[in-house]
């Protein structure tokens, strides 16, 4: 077995000023955004705030300047989303662009695909879904059916995607799909599109709401029915979707989002419980800061070896799994310590909104970005076992 | 990893703490070579500053050491070494040479200094202090008229009312003291109780850290090598899964063991110590829960080498304070800073 070793993370001087200033920018929009709406986390969108976030250069911060980017660390970038994040800011629009979508399209896009997209992101006024899930394809990414054919001037696309989040707000959807016959290796032959959703949107590319169990329209059924993607749609190279699509993964899994879910709940749960909680809550708070500070530690060596150009895929399903978790553990954890019903109806105090919030929603912490049994087996291929 | 100072330790304790080793030192027999080899190889000093007989050791490669140590379950005091040469060279004391330890480490047990008319007087009783039997000095933190004050205890001034062992055999033993002390012995301390407590904890967490990887590695190997069914028990998902988790535990603890390092190069807060000593506590806990199924009975075994890992997690998990108490420390400061304190406080870099 290989020695399981997490880089430290790397020292940036210059990651303090800029909390700071993070600080006070959130100080100045948060205020009249309530619990409930902070419990969102990631979830929340809003995309006046995106864009004040990318005039600060917030999004896209890691990227070269000649994209829009603004070449700071990853450190720098951690900086941003931690506290974004704990702050409960609604960062939904721009939050995959930023995390996956648009490092892929630096990484695998051509010029001009990159020149096109990559600005617009760090604007914050680019917002991507992510094209992979399909309805006999969930952890089984491999399975998927969904097929692109080269045709004259491009290649047409006929097949269902399934639980899209944000498809029918997103400008973008990274679609991953097959191109070529499997040819024995059952990840052969797949692509990764760049798929303009404006353009295709009542031309070949339907989105239809699914409801989540709250109520909510978060995710959709996209149904693609002879889609005509020009030539230069191709992300990357045909044939190597599946290697990019296991690269953006690793960007996907261990950022904070991974373990910061709860965050709202943990500080609803401090203000409600007060200095002076009995000693059995302090303890059980005391667990969940102790959790959270441990994952931070996790999660920023694994920025500081992505940003080093290594390739942590172990390290980050180990993060992702240990902060769904975390996560999950926060809301049985505060339920004990709370007399709260929990309720979201109008007039509920705000304790009893978040943990209804997050009751209804901790289950989808452990299924999206790969579920708990698919991580673990990641895992235990990292640790030799398979 | 190819850090030559870590790579030296790794063979270093590979070549002296053996199976044998271990079950001697348990059985009363000071591993005197083990002990020799690494004194000689400046480890027992790597904590010190080299005004006082350092070797010029960051923190960090100080606590990497007893990381590959506590992986070796080698069965000497370089800890506690380390931890009572940098609490005497804190407060300015001589540090001697050969096994140091620390007292007390229990928060119920305090030692009293008094002055007399050519010196001091020391007394009290102090329990489960590790090897007293075998050191050279104790670096002892005691009640003094002004506050906490550090005395050098030599053999000479105290005798063992108890030897005691904890659970993976290592000296934890009760010093009864009432002895005189020179002046030069004695000095006053920069910190308390408290801080004791925390860098005891500190050290504790790298160690556990060190026990746990152990533990990962001989269940992979083991999960590996064993057939069952017609194919290698790593082979079935279960057996996958729990493993998994113990990689996940192991993670967290080396997370833990690095937060605790950064805490004892500066200043020691409480919080973030607190936070190591109890997660890397728990990790211990669920990590012994899967390791040992995953060995069936050759792992309950004394042949087996699982169980010196394990017993030492059982131990460590205890000393310098179990996750409850430092949970309870964490959770208050969260507390005490509020809804608007909580994300400046963890954030913190
Ligand atoms: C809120 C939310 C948002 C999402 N957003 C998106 C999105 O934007 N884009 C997108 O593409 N997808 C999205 N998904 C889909 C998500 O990626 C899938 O739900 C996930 O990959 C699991 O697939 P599945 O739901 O089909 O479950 P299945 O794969 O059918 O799994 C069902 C159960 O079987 C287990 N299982 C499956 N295979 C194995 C195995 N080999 N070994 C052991 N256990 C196994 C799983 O762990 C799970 O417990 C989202 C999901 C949620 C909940």
């Amino acid at each position: 077995m290989q020695a399981l070793t997490f880089a430290t993370p790397p020292a940036d001087a210059g990651a303090e000023a800029l909390r700071g200033e993070v600080r006070r920018f959130l100080d100045d929009e948060m205020p009249g955004r309530t619990p409930l709406q902070r419990a969102a986390s990631w979830s929340g969108s809003d995309p006046a705030f995106s864009r004040k976030m990318g005039e600060r250069g917030w999004i896209g911060m890691t990227w070269p300047k000649r994209y829009g980017g603004h070449e700071r660390s990853a450190l720098d970038r951690y900086v941003v989303l931690e506290e974004m994040l704990a702050a409960g800011a609604p960062v939904g629009h721009h939050w995959i662009a930023d995390r996956q979508s648009g490092p892929s399209i630096l990484r695998h896009g051509t010029e001009a695909q990159r020149q096109h997209i990559l600005p617009r992101i760090a604007a914050g006024a680019c917002s991507f879904c992510i094209g992979m899930s399909e309805p006999d394809s969930g952890s089984d990414l491999a399975a998927a059916r969904t097929r692109a054919q080269r045709v004259q001037g491009g290649w047409l696309v006929n097949g269902t995607k399934l639980w899209t989040s944000d498809a029918h707000h997103a400008d973008y959807m990274i679609l991953f799909c097959r191109t070529g016959a499997r040819e024995g290796d059952r990840h052969g032959g797949a692509s990764q599109f760049l798929v303009d959703m404006e353009q295709a949107r009542g031309n070949g590319l339907t989105v239809r709401p699914i409801l989540d169990m709250r109520g909510a329209h978060h995710f959709n059924e996209v149904v693609i029915e002879d889609l005509l993607l020009p030539e230069d749609a191709l992300l990357g190279r045909e044939g190597d979707g599946w290697a990019q699509v296991t690269a953006e993964l690793a960007f996907e899994r261990s950022s904070p989002d991974r373990f910061l879910s709860a965050f709202a709940l943990l500080t609803e749960a401090v203000r409600a419980l007060g200095p002076a909680a009995p000693e059995r809550a302090a303890v059980a708070i005391g667990r969940l800061a102790s959790h959270t500070l441990a994952l931070r530690r996790l999660s920023r060596s694994v920025a500081g070896m992505l940003q080093a150009g290594e390739d942590p895929a172990l390290q980050a399903a180990l993060v992702k799994d240990l902060g769904n978790t975390l996560e999950q553990d926060t809301v049985e954890t505060v339920r004990l310590l709370v007399d709260a019903e929990p309720s979201e109806e109008d007039g509920s105090a705000p304790l009893a909104a978040v943990l209804a919030h997050l009751v209804m929603t901790a289950p989808s912490f452990s299924l999206r970005g790969g579920t708990r049994e698919i991580l673990r087996g990641i895992i235990a291929r990292g640790l030799g076992l398979r | 990893m190819s850090d030559p100072l870590a790579d030296s330790a790794e063979r270093l304790f590979a070549a002296h703490a053996g199976k044998d080793v271990i079950h001697a030192a348990e059985n009363g027999v000071f591993p005197q070579a083990l002990w020799d080899a690494v004194a000689r190889a400046g480890f027992t000093a790597a904590l010190l500053p080299e005004h006082a007989g350092g070797v010029g050791a960051t923190a960090a490669e100080a606590m990497a050491l007893l990381r590959i140590a506590a992986a070796h379950s080698a069965p000497i005091p370089l800890a506690e070494t380390m931890l009572a040469g940098w609490l005497l060279a804190e407060a300015g004391l001589p540090v001697p040479q050969g096994v140091l330890t620390v007292a007390p480490v229990r928060v119920s047990d305090v030692l009293t200094l008094r002055r007399t008319e050519d010196g001091w007087h020391l007394t009290g009783t102090a329990s489960r202090i590790p090897w007293a039997r075998d050191a050279a000095a104790v670096a002892v933190l005691a009640e003094g008229p002004d506050g906490p004050t550090v005395a050098l205890l030599r053999p000479d001034g105290f005798t063992l009312a108890r030897h005691g062992r904890n659970l993976a055999g290592e000296p934890r033993d009760t010093m009864a003291v009432d002895t005189a002390l020179a002046t030069d012995a004695v000095a006053p301390a920069t910190f308390g109780p408290t801080q004791l407590r925390a860098a005891g904890a500190a050290v504790r967490t790298v160690q556990i850290a060190g026990a746990l990887s152990r533990a990962l590695s001989l269940s992979v190997q083991y999960a590996q090598a064993r057939v069952q069914f017609g194919r290698a028990i790593g082979k079935f998902q279960a057996v996958q899964h729990n493993l998994a988790v113990l990689a996940g535990q192991a993670a967290a603890a080396l997370a833990a063991a690095d937060m605790a390092t950064d805490a004892l190069a500066g200043g020691l807060d409480p919080l973030r110590v607190g936070a190591a000593k109890a997660r890397a506590g728990e990790a211990a806990s669920i990590a012994a829960g899967l390791a040992h199924p995953a060995h069936g009975a050759i792992g309950f075994t004394q042949e087996y080498e699982l169980h010196f890992a394990t017993r030492r997690l059982w131990s460590w998990r205890d000393e310098f304070g179990n996750e409850a108490e430092w949970n309870g420390v964490v959770g208050r400061a969260v507390l005490a800073a509020g809804p608007d304190g909580l994300r400046p406080l963890l954030t913190a870099a």
